[in-house]
């Protein structure tokens, strides 16, 4: 017994050992991921975000070097701090607890005390900031716009937050990424990738040489510089004519899809979302809760189309064979539904496709409008057809462009309607409104663009888009490319072209002609309804124009929509006329009209709702 | 005697044991004190180099022990024990401190520890006293007196304060239970140690639920004629259940915080994650850190020189005491199993050596030697790999540690060259 003691001791020792190693080393095992291994540090080599060009190759985002001031807080001496606040411009309560801050994240690691310097501050400081132990500038990367439009299409970049470092393990704390519009979308593009070296480091976190003789080390792979679709000076020039009015303009080129310009009023600069006055500048912009500059209306506004969605009804009705160019509907200073008199502003007489486009007559195309139904058996499947035909041009759903955010709009359908009124219980008659583009039809700019570019094309489109070229390469995204058909028939288009033609010719639009440049448009009066105070009250009317020139060799197709702008001639036609012979003639001729345009704002009309007081809509004065 | 024939009758296995284990021992200290600045192993201002010029000594000293008459050692052994105290109490006066420990005599070129040669000369007089024909175990008296042994050398160990080396001496005590001290003893601690333990981990009522519920067990299953006194099992029923309301007590009053955190990080007391992490910043830092790098370490290590936590430091005391850590990460299990077997196989080696010993001397102080290697090796590793509480006492063969190397090797080859002897009938 005794002799076997110590035996079987020094064995269960051993096998308890073996037990506790196999477990440790075997089932719990989980072998140091470089990054998550104490002993390694990874510092990152952050290479510069590709550059931004328009449709010319003039710049519009590039970058700036921009100055951190560093901290280690155990490395800081005693130190004046008054001086050095002043030195650095912050004040000295901030200073003190962003230190503190600092001290809790870590007393051995470096963390931003003050960020962004300007390169002025900069200056300043280089000298003397050797006097301040365990301080230290740090040189990054800025974003810098070389323009102060397209704010809504450049987007910005801001630091990643908790869910996207979650959602993508590239990211690291502190690292920026886009935060919407081009900057979003095409993120990984102009990113590139970050450069890693691993250092291993002691218990006390000093370097002691590179891990693994730098094996695992990966070089910076540069963001690739892209061309996007926009035309800088005609955005420009279009932010210019918005100013004070609030609204989209949004300009394709129909033969690719390509966006020209896509413009959002009331916007701001973009420099304004970079560097050390970045949140305060952001709070600013996100608490306008009337102007909304953030919010880019020319995708994401949905409002009743007008008058310019009667091109389409006139184009499902020669599709579908209720009507031919020819055929004539009476217009007697208005249309009836029922017993009511609905008015008509034409002048009345007998209108047909041609005169019912130009002088866009309601009662012509609600006369239209319940022709489409009358070949159909029933209106259900009238309105099947309609919805289908519709959605055909790429209204009521997303269009699939490249820019992240948006709306779908809205078309009305079967469904929508055995749902209000029951199914059965309503006809052409209770959505009349259809047909002059009021009531549940809603679109955003970007898809009245988008609809323009079709008929320009005479049927089909291509989904429009804002990059244009990387690292100086066309794109080949198929979905891009390929055109979109829409169901009417190509011969249909002419007729309605020819309406168009002729709203500047002697329509609703003929005193916004453009010299030299055939233009076919359509202009849109769109009654305006708001809820002020929990009543339903009217303002002044909506001010739509669409347009594309040349006539017959479209080169820009465009959807100009301004809020209170009244009667569609008066504000958005002006408007979508300069642009057409800014982008064609790239000079402007009519310079008085132009003035007129630059100068006048929409505040006082903005202003109506909040003034709490009576106020008249629709006055003609300027 | 001719060399020649002590090369013989030595038992190479054993040797072979030895060399490898620091060999093994070297190439780890190699690795967790080099830097690439200095990769010359020669280099005696390193720590490495230090520890290759105590290999080179330990050899001289293989080769005088060898060289001397086995009788030597049997004879002198009251002389070296007396020495070894005074250079004990000598310490209070002329001692060195290190880290916080006056353990170390400074002889210039090296640190003397007396503690590790009070190993070798308590393990040589208690062979010595027990193998006496005068001495009988089963007398009281000279159960005391072989305690006192090994008591002595531990009361001056403990104020320097070195606790670890202390209760090294207390492992000598095997010694005393293989020449007749009955085995009671030994259970009775045992058990002592098995209340304490699990009243801190499932609280004194389980424990005496569990107590109680085995005498009753122990009465419903025993066989008719076994007579079995019923009163005694009783009374130690209750001195055990009275011991474990008293852990608490002692757990809780006695002892400082910093003991009471190394308790609750071995027995994993502590539930509360705040202070889990909090402890395993502070006192258990270096059990955690060694843990992590045995882990990271997996089924074939980072490969030498590769491993980042001991490149790195991590581990504090990674050359000395946690060296077995350099081991696990750079080695992995593989290497690990192979010291744990290193030392297994060797350690039972020893115990069959000591047992064919003819002279109760030899045998004795063959069972004092795997008795200090046995408690050395369970307590280091068993704190490296994180089942016992931190204890610093280093890894023999192992560890960094010029006059550690040296008496562990003096310590194993004294018993070698007494079995070179074995044959001689009385020497």
């Amino acid at each position: 017994m005794k002799k076997i003691l110590l035996s079987s001791i020094i064995i269960i020792i051993g096998i308890t050992f073996l037990g506790r190693l196999s477990y440790l080393q075997i089932f719990s095992f989980s072998p140091d991921q470089v990054l998550e291994d104490p002993a390694i540090k990874a510092i990152y080599d952050y290479p510069e975000r590709g550059y931004i060009y328009d449709r010319n190759g003039k710049l519009l985002v590039g970058n700036d070097p921009a100055y951190d001031v560093m901290v280690i807080p155990r490395e800081v001496r005693a130190l004046d701090t008054l001086e050095f606040c002043t030195l650095l411009g912050v004040p000295k309560d901030k200073f003190i607890k962003e230190l503190k801050k600092a001290r809790i994240y870590s007393p051995r690691l470096p963390s931003v005390l003050v960020p962004q310097l300007s390169k002025q501050d900069y200056a300043r400081l280089q000298e003397k900031m050797r006097h301040y132990k365990g301080f230290y500038i740090q040189k990054r990367s800025l974003r810098y716009y070389d323009t102060n439009s397209a704010a809504n299409v450049l987007g910005y970049i801001s630091e990643v937050n908790e869910r996207d470092l979650a959602r993508n393990p590239y990211f690291k704390q502190g690292e920026l990424t886009g935060r919407i519009g081009i900057e979003k979308v095409y993120e990984e593009i102009l990113r590139g990738r970050k450069g890693v070296q691993y250092i291993q480091k002691d218990r006390f976190n000093r370097d002691i040489g590179p891990y693994k003789d730098g094996q695992l080390d990966t070089l910076p792979e540069q963001g690739k510089e892209i061309h996007i679709t926009i035309d800088k000076v005609l955005q420009e020039y279009g932010e210019r004519l918005m100013h004070g009015k609030h609204g989209g303009i949004v300009a394709i080129e129909p033969a690719t899809g390509e966006i020209l310009s896509m413009i959002s009023g009331p916007t701001y600069d973009p420099a304004l979302l970079v560097g050390r006055e970045r949140s305060r500048n952001y709070s600013k912009l996100h608490y306008d809760s009337i102007s909304l500059p953030l919010f880019d209306r020319s995708i994401s506004f949905e409002k009743a189309p007008g008058s310019p969605f009667k091109t389409l009804n006139a184009l499902v009705a020669l599709q579908e064979g209720a009507i031919t160019p020819s055929t004539s509907i009476g217009c007697s200073g208005g249309f009836y539904i029922g017993r009511n008199k609905k008015g008509c502003h034409c002048g009345g007489g007998s209108r047909n496709l041609n005169s019912g486009i130009y002088n866009s007559c309601n009662a012509y195309f609600v006369g239209v409008y319940r022709k489409i139904f009358d070949v159909f058996p029933t209106m259900g499947e009238g309105m099947d057809a309609w919805e289908k035909h519709m959605e055909s041009f790429g209204l009521g759903s997303y269009l699939g462009s490249d820019l992240h955010t948006g709306r779908r709009g809205r078309i009305p359908n079967r469904a929508m309607y055995d749902k209000w009124y029951g199914a059965n219980r309503w006809s052409a008659s209770t959505t009349y409104s259809n047909a002059i583009g009021q009531g549940e039809v809603a679109v955003t700019p970007l898809q009245l663009a988008n609809m323009t570019a079709a008929i320009a094309n005479r049927g089909h489109f291509f989904t429009p888009h804002v990059l244009k070229k990387v690292e100086g390469k066309d794109i080949d995204n198929p979905k891009f490319t390929e055109a979109r058909h829409t169901t009417i028939d190509k011969r249909h288009f002419e007729p309605v072209v020819q309406g168009m033609a002729d709203v500047y010719n002697h329509g609703t639009a003929r005193w916004v002609q453009v010299p030299d440049i055939a233009i076919a448009g359509k202009t849109g009066t769109v009654e305006n309804f708001k809820k002020i105070d929990g009543v339903k009250t009217q303002l002044t009317d909506n001010s739509v124009f669409v347009a594309f020139a040349p006539v017959d060799n479209p080169k820009i197709a465009i959807a100009v929509y301004i809020e209170n702008g009244y009667y569609g001639s008066r504000y958005a036609g002006h408007i979508a006329s300069l642009m057409i012979e800014k982008y064609i003639k790239g000079k402007i001729t009519r310079k008085d009209l132009e003035q007129r345009m630059l100068e006048k704002t929409l505040e006082h009309e903005y202003a109506k709702p909040y003034s709490g007081e009576e106020f008249k809509i629709n006055s003609r004065v300027w | 005697m001719s060399g020649k024939s002590v090369l013989k009758r030595i038992d190479w296995l054993t040797v072979l044991f030895y060399l490898m284990l620091v060999l093994i021992g070297w190439l780890n200290i190699y690795s967790s004190t080099f830097t690439e600045a200095e990769p010359s192993i020669f280099n005696f201002s390193t720590l490495h180099g230090k520890q290759l010029f105590f290999i080179g000594a330990s050899v001289v000293a293989i080769i005088v022990i060898l060289a001397l008459e086995a009788s030597f050692f049997e004879r002198f052994s009251s002389v070296f024990y007396t020495i070894s105290i005074v250079l004990l109490v000598g310490l209070f006066l002329f001692g060195k401190t290190i880290a916080g420990a006056t353990s170390w005599y400074n002889l210039g070129f090296f640190n003397l520890q007396p503690s590790e040669l009070a190993k070798v000369t308590t393990a040589l007089a208690l062979a010595k006293y027990l193998s006496d024909i005068q001495t009988d175990i089963k007398r009281r008296k000279d159960q005391l007196y072989s305690f006192l042994i090994i008591l002595i050398p531990a009361i001056l160990i403990v104020p320097q304060p070195d606790p670890g080396s202390a209760l090294v001496f207390f492992a000598l005590s095997f010694v005393i239970f293989r020449e007749g001290l009955p085995l009671y003893y030994l259970g009775i601690a045992f058990l002592g140690v098995l209340v304490f333990v699990t009243t801190l981990m499932f609280g004194t009522i389980w424990v005496s639920i569990v107590i109680t519920l085995m005498i009753v067990l122990f009465f419903l299953l025993k066989k008719k004629r076994f007579k079995i006194p019923v009163m005694p099992l009783i009374t130690f029923a209750v001195v055990a259940i009275l011991f474990s309301l008293s852990v608490n007590f002692v757990f809780n009053n006695v002892f400082e915080q910093r003991h009471r955190d190394r308790f609750s990080l071995w027995l994993r007391l502590e539930k509360d994650p705040a202070k889990l992490e909090q402890i395993r910043k502070t006192i258990g830092y270096n059990t955690y850190q060694s843990e992590k790098a045995i882990e990271s370490g997996g089924f074939f290590g980072k490969g030498f020189l590769e491993g980042t936590r001991t490149k790195g430091d991590f581990v504090p005391e990674q050359h000395t005491d946690y060296i077995f850590s350099t081991v696990g990460e750079e080695w992995g299990f593989v290497g690990t199993a192979t010291v744990v077997l290193l030392f297994t196989l060797m350690l039972l080696r020893l115990v069959y050596l000591a047992e064919r010993q003819k002279n109760s001397f030899s045998r004795m102080y063959g069972y004092g030697v795997i008795s200090i290697l046995l408690i050395h090796y369970f307590i280091n590793i068993g704190m490296v790999i994180g089942v016992l509480p931190t204890i610093g006492i280093p890894l023999p063969f192992f560890s960094y540690g010029g006059s550690g190397l040296l008496f562990f090797t003096i310590l194993l080859f004294v018993f070698l060259k007494l079995d070179t002897n074995r044959l001689k009938e009385g020497i």
